[in-house]
């Protein structure tokens, strides 16, 4: 879908990234002025990089050897800013379909009706922005950029203006736009955003692509953690529902054996679970007399130290069969269980946390 | 209260002149504007100052410039007569030069002021929705900046109403042809006799103030409003 190799000179930055992404949502991962945002304003066109190439499918947005340079207004890439940007002169109608009129007849998309369903604004059309609250622009925003009929959606932080309770709010409506196909490119620097919207990451600091890769194998790389935040880094492993025990609880399989969760879920949906690595004991027997529910059977693949945490502490990772969890647990313990790579043992999960629950395909 | 044909004529004139000088300059106005705010090329300073330079000059010279350049035998003057028959000197047409030319720095101010005030974020919006520079110029930046284009011609024709140095300089005092409002107070002081017509005339000047100044404030109130989202 997106393939991209650039160098350039952002005054305090120096960016000089390059990969390579297909559809679904790719999370731009990294801290605040890793240079995400001067990365994806070269993307839309609103910069022009020093140097490289930018391709969107078949089509070559920049080429500095050639000298190619798409504008913004013809590369068909929406993009929703970390503020709404709404046009205050016109009602929320007249913004929403204002990008409509410029898309090229053949366009295919998501048509008026749907997206403003979607978004829950079927009820704001029209009202003037200066009334809205902040989730209400955002939802605009992003009803905006989807029916400009864009190609490519990036999203710059589109949740940071909002409050916790807001961010929920809007969440789910980003799956729907997923949902309905549209390519996202995602920035944020919310581990629990990532966690529950990548399909691929790619990892950004100090204006470099330090890693690429799925969300499952990036969250559980130990090599990375630190870099997911330390406490709050946990791998993320996907379950689909088999059933419903008597008690209620459900049952889902994972590659590394089942998990039983509280809340209910439809037979046959797949789930995207999120363990944190604060919340894995790891044993080498299967434990008995444990209040735990949810254990699983692996096998080491990597042990590093973690000087994020401690100096006393190490990550553990541990494949549970296609798939991996990330443990933390003492240097001790790793000396007393004499833990090493392809040493077999059980990850103890005390809180299994479903990200995204998806029909099943 | 009465007014001789003169006076009248002096009234009407002044309204022509000073209206043909906002509507004619308008346009550049804007443009100059968009560049002062927004330009990024060496030299823009030397343009600000040009475009300043009437409102600091005494207006007898910037007169006296006109009619140089201006003039019929000007380098300007003397092409547009023999290319388009457009002469300056001595006519209306010269009064609503100088008219401009003394309210443009006014016009411009507000106008840029207006643009500087614009999120350029909207118009990035805009551009990433399709839009060209030209489409987001007429559908974002227009918009919102109309509040600085009425508030900026406003001041432009207040102050075209009021302009006597350049006036006077230029185009000279003649009954009927150059003779705008307050060359016509200033005439009528020359006389015997000629107060009570100069205050008659003085007072219609205070009332045309009065109400531009009103009209730009409503306009202006109005339109940011409805531009604010409200």
């Amino acid at each position: 879908m997106l393939d991209l190799d650039i160098k350039h000179n952002a005054g305090a930055l120096d960016l000089d990234m390059r990969f390579r992404t297909g559809g679904g949502i790719t999370a731009l991962f990294g801290p605040s002025g890793a240079g995400k945002t001067t990365l994806i304003n070269a993307i839309s066109g609103l910069l022009r990089p020093d140097t490289g190439q930018i391709r969107i499918g078949g089509q070559v947005l920049f080429d500095s050897t050639t000298g190619r340079f798409i504008p913004p207004e013809r590369r068909r890439i929406g993009y929703v800013f970390q503020d709404p940007r709404l046009f205050p002169h016109l009602n929320v109608r007249r913004n929403l379909t204002y990008g409509a009129r410029f898309a090229p007849k053949g366009a295919t998309g998501p048509d008026f009706d749907q997206v403003t369903e979607l978004l829950g604004i079927t009820k704001l059309l029209d009202r003037r922005t200066a009334d809205l609250s902040g989730g209400e622009k955002s939802r605009i925003a992003i009803g905006r950029a989807l029916l400009a009929k864009p190609q490519l959606l990036l999203m710059d932080e589109p949740l940071a203006a909002l409050d916790a309770p807001r961010r929920g709010e809007i969440l789910p409506f980003l799956e729907r736009v997923r949902d309905m196909g549209v390519p996202i490119i995602y920035v944020s620097h919310a581990m629990a955003e990532v966690a529950r919207l990548a399909d691929t990451v790619v990892l950004i600091k100090d204006g470099k692509v330090r890693a690429t890769g799925t969300v499952s194998d990036l969250l559980s790389d130990p090599d990375l953690a630190d870099f997911f935040g330390g406490s709050e880094a946990g791998a993320v492993i996907h379950a689909t529902v088999s059933g419903q025990d008597a008690d209620g609880m459900t049952r889902a399989h994972t590659s590394g054996g089942p998990v039983f969760l509280s809340e209910p879920h439809e037979r046959g949906r797949q789930l995207r679970l999120r363990v944190q690595a604060s919340d894995v004991i790891v044993s080498r027997d299967l434990p008995t007399g444990l209040s735990a529910l949810n254990i699983l059977h692996g096998r080491i693949t990597r042990i590093t130290p973690c000087p994020g945490i401690g100096p006393d502490r190490a990550w553990v990772q541990i494949d549970i069969g296609g798939e991996a969890v990330l443990a933390h647990v003492t240097q001790r313990s790793v000396g007393a269980l004499d833990l090493q790579n392809g040493t077999e043992c059980y990850a103890i999960l005390k809180t299994v946390a479903v990200e995204r629950s998806a029909a099943p395909q | 209260m009465t007014f001789s044909p003169e006076e009248w004529g002096a009234v009407l004139l002044s309204l022509k002149v000073s209206g043909i000088a906002v509507l004619a300059s308008l346009p550049l106005g804007i443009a100059v504007a968009l560049v002062l705010a927004r330009g990024r090329m060496p030299g823009l300073w030397l343009l600000n100052a040009v475009v300043h330079l009437p409102l600091i000059l005494p207006p007898v010279v910037t007169g006296y410039i006109l009619l140089i350049v201006f003039g019929r035998n000007g380098a300007i003057g003397g092409f547009l007569e023999r290319s388009i028959g457009l002469v300056f000197a001595f006519r209306w047409t010269g009064a609503a030069l100088a008219a401009a030319i003394m309210g443009f720095p006014l016009m411009v101010r507000a106008i840029r002021i207006a643009i500087e005030a614009v999120d350029p974020g909207l118009e990035q919006a805009a551009r990433t929705l399709g839009a060209r520079p030209w489409a987001v110029f007429a559908t974002i930046t227009l918009p919102l900046i109309a509040p600085g284009i009425i508030a900026g011609a406003i001041l432009a024709f207040a102050k075209a109403m009021g302009e006597f140095g350049a006036t006077i300089t230029f185009v000279s005092n003649i009954p009927g042809r150059t003779q705008t409002l307050p060359s016509a107070i200033y005439a009528l002081l020359q006389v015997p006799g000629g107060e009570a017509a100069a205050a008659r005339l003085a007072g219609i000047s205070v009332l045309i103030a009065i109400t531009a100044v009103l009209c730009s404030d409503f306009i202006a109130r109005s339109v940011a409003q409805r531009i604010k989202g409200r």
